[in-house]
């Protein structure tokens, strides 16, 4: 049994899998923190998502630079995001339902657009190799680790410390605890929510460009498994903080992982089952993080989904 | 740092002109002339609707006054929006906290200012902050989220944030509504003695004549949107400044008390329950409320008497202890509360006892529509429930445009008549009040007063939990406080006194 890892093999191939599956969940989720700690929920970032995945293979395969489509992935969500906060800027309109109509609406569009991509191969993104010190060629695939882990890293820390050391974080906080207090010292909460849910729709739609770019690496139709939808549990679990969120992103990460990583090893009854990991994950931080009597701590005060 | 060159500037003085403010056919603000001179601590006084808010949201920018002009440090001044107001160093703490509750008071203060620098360097903000606390007369713990500061600190935190971003006439509405009676008297004490050092002028909207007695040099009374009297406040009586205020209006004067309590109608046991931050514990040992007596609960918001209320109205599940109502337990259901004729009046009844956008006459027949004498009814009567709410709507006085408008587009002293209405009529054995006279006019308050001493008399039980101490003081037979989620004090209230409830109130006891 040494040689083949035995038990061994599933934390190993659950590490692996949470560094490789939670990158898009990391992105999406520090995008839709960013939203909502303007005061606004974007529930469409599933749509932007799959969209992000399909413009940035596209570009990719058209320009034969993986960097390239990031960059027209970032450039479509932000598209996306900004048309949410102009739509969700007018009176009496309700951000929810904008949400899920530009979440059908984003993922229309890139089936329509991106049935020519399906067949042809785009370039990856480059990935680096942490598993140099280690014999062992499971260990040495879990931590071949892409360049946009560790970007997305890098986000999380620089959102926290926006948040709370620069005059952008502090706006942005304030327009979304308080539209009154915001309105007092003379700020436009409609402007900078819109603006906010912009920034925060180009993160998912690089979240998608690391689907197709990188893993499982193809554009296709059933790319995302609700991912962007997931992500909005888990920016509550996360409590709005984006340090939190990459730890959460890396808990969802590694429950997605535990079907594969069982199936290696050969469990291979009820695999469906461990394939919903993530689902009853999420379903489970909703109900025990809830409460009929308390009030969330750390919401941000003017978001629909908690007032 | 900019703060402390305007500080050294001095208080500023502000005159007015025949103000005039019309909305449409109604002129809410008629010639009003009013002079506050640099250095004073001045007191505006008036009911509800008596053009205090007008004014001041035209000196500060908010509205554009038909006619008549401002004069600042004698030099007529042209305000378009607030922003014009706070660079000419005019600035208003609002009845309701303007602060961002999830931001630290250092954080709150820093945003807060024009010059916020992109990057905040927080150690050299925080050493600046130090400094400028060091010359004001009270402090607040900067490093705490404004949510977890009491009411007191809070309004603090306001006139602090005033006199930070360099203000030098400072507007105050109703500033103590929210403080205890020692909170108030510090605050207003250390405004005043910024007066006195000729720092800021201070211009103070309020309702209490204890407060302008004490702190005030001058006061101006408004009535009806015209000036109705103004002087030194040494030379006017409180029967002088009431008189200015009400004119010749009658004020329902509240029924004598009649009658003996009788047995326990409300008893609660070991009551425990969360608050609403899931962190602290709310804990009732023992409360008895006796037919035919009003219990009052003070004490600040915030300590416990909501969760209370939301115990007793079912909203919020208590986790251990017994509720019970007539010698039986008592579970806040509709059908035990009906039979047990058990009514509430919660405080923000809009939200807590109303559906906003249902209709007056659905509103009001909350608690009848499906009941047909004794039993219970299937369809609806809508014609019953229309005559029923006429008839109520009038007994109330209830100010509606029609039956059928809804709910939300009462004013806040119609909202509590109706809901008055509905839970008054019948009968009322037990009856639960949270804050009744919040933020109404003299002549509501005293009719809502008067109402409930009459169903005292009837032979309700009462509880009645008000953050106004003066109406505990008025109405109960007994007085309690709450405070950090427990009962601190209980006397009757001719025993109770004033001094040592605020000190309980506070949590000093």
């Amino acid at each position: 049994m040494e040689s083949d890892l035995g038990l061994w093999a599933i934390p190993i191939a659950m590490l692996g899998g949470a560094i490789r599956v939670s990158t898009p969940f990391l992105f999406v989720s520090l995008g839709e923190v960013l939203t909502e700690r303007s005061g606004r929920i974007n529930l469409g970032l599933e749509g932007t998502l799959v969209f992000g995945a399909m413009s940035g293979y596209a570009v990719a395969f058209l320009t034969g630079n993986a960097w390239a489509g990031v960059g027209a992935a970032a450039i479509c969500g932000a598209l996306f995001g900004l048309l949410h906060g102009l739509i969700c800027s007018l009176p009496r309109v309700n951000d929810i339902a904008v949400g899920i109509a530009l979440m059908l609406l984003g993922m229309g569009l890139a089936f329509f657009f991106g049935k020519p991509f399906i067949q042809p191969v785009a370039p990856d993104l480059p990935s680096i190799s942490f598993g140099w010190w280690s014999d062992l060629p499971q260990v040495r695939a879990a931590l071949q680790v892409n360049v946009l882990f560790l970007i997305g890293i890098v986000a999380a820390v620089a959102l926290w410390w926006m948040f709370r050391a620069t005059k952008v974080g502090l706006v942005i906080r304030v327009v979304g605890d308080s539209t009154d207090a915001a309105r007092a010292m003379g700020l436009s909460p409609p402007l900078i929510r819109t603006l906010a849910t912009a920034a925060g729709g180009a993160f998912a739609g690089v979240g998608g460009a690391y689907l197709s770019l990188f893993y499982p690496g193809s554009w296709n139709e059933g790319i995302s498994s609700g991912q962007g939808l997931m992500a909005v549990a888990l920016v509550i679990f996360a409590r709005w903080n984006p340090i939190y969120c990459f730890w959460a992103a890396i808990l969802f990460g590694a429950a997605g992982a535990l079907g594969p990583a069982l199936q290696s090893v050969g469990v291979s009854t009820g695999y469906y089952l461990f394939y919903a990991a993530p689902y009853v994950l999420t379903l489970g931080v909703l109900i025990a993080t809830s409460s009929p009597t308390r009030a969330m701590t750390g919401a941000p005060g003017e978001l629909s989904i908690t007032k | 740092m900019t703060v402390m060159g305007h500080l050294a500037a001095g208080a500023l003085g502000i005159e007015t002109l025949g103000m005039t403010m019309r909305f449409g056919g109604f002129t809410a603000l008629d010639r009003v002339s009013i002079r506050v001179a640099p250095g004073s601590f001045h007191a505006l006084l008036g009911e509800n609707g008596a053009g205090k808010s007008t004014l001041v949201k035209c000196m500060m920018g908010f509205y554009h006054a038909t006619e008549g002009q401002m004069l600042v440090d004698g030099r007529e001044a042209r305000v378009p929006d607030p922003r014009a107001a706070h660079a000419l160093g005019l600035g208003m703490v609002y009845q309701h906290f303007t602060l961002v509750p999830s931001l630290t008071a250092a954080e709150n203060l820093v945003i807060s200012r024009k010059d916020a620098p992109r990057i905040i360097d927080w150690r050299s903000e925080n050493a600046a902050l130090e400094a400028f606390m060091a010359q004001m007369p009270f402090a607040v713990p900067l490093d705490q989220p404004v949510r977890a500061l009491s009411a007191g600190e809070k309004q603090k935190l306001e006139i602090l944030k005033q006199l930070y971003l360099g203000r030098r006439f400072l507007i105050l509405d109703e500033p103590t509504s929210v403080l205890t009676p020692d909170e108030a008297d510090e605050v207003l004490g250390h405004v005043k003695a910024l007066c006195r050092e000729g720092r800021i002028t201070v211009l103070m909207i309020t309702h209490k004549f204890r407060e302008v007695t004490a702190y005030a040099d001058e006061v101006t009374v408004l009535r009806r949107g015209r000036l109705a009297g103004t002087g030194r406040v040494a030379e006017l009586s409180h029967a002088d400044m009431a008189r200015m205020m009400m004119g010749d209006a009658e004020l329902a004067q509240p029924a004598p008390r009649a009658g003996e309590a009788g047995p326990a109608v409300l008893s609660v046991e070991g009551v425990r329950a969360r608050d609403r931050s899931g962190l602290k514990e709310i804990v009732i040992d023992a409360l008895e409320v006796r037919a035919g007596e009003i219990v009052g609960i003070a004490g600040i918001s915030g300590n416990g008497q909501m969760e209370l209320m939301e115990i007793l109205t079912g909203q919020r599940p208590a986790e251990a202890g017994t509720i019970r109502v007539k010698q039986t337990p008592y579970h806040a259901r509709r059908e035990e509360a009906r039979v047990k004729c058990v009514r509430y009046l919660p405080e923000e009844p809009l939200h807590n006892a109303c559906a906003a956008k249902m209709s007056v006459t659905e509103n009001i027949a909350f608690r009848t529509f499906d009941m047909n004498g004794s039993g219970t009814r299937f369809w609806l009567s809508g014609r019953e429930m229309k005559a029923r709410a006429a008839d109520l709507v009038a007994a109330f006085r209830v100010k509606t445009a029609s039956l059928d408008a809804p709910m939300a587009s009462l004013s806040g002293g119609n909202v509590q008549r109706a809901v008055l209405a509905r839970e008054l009529t019948g009968d009322v054995d037990l009856l639960v009040i949270s804050n009744p006279c919040f933020g109404l006019d003299f002549t509501a308050v005293a009719e809502i007063r008067a109402r409930i001493m009459a169903a005292r008399n009837g032979g309700a039980a009462v509880l009645l939990m008000s953050e106004d101490l003066d109406e505990i003081m008025e109405l109960s037979d007994r007085v309690l406080v709450m405070s950090e989620g427990r009962i601190a004090y209980a006397r009757a209230v001719a025993e109770a006194d004033l001094a040592e409830i605020g000190h309980h109130m506070g949590g000093h006891a």
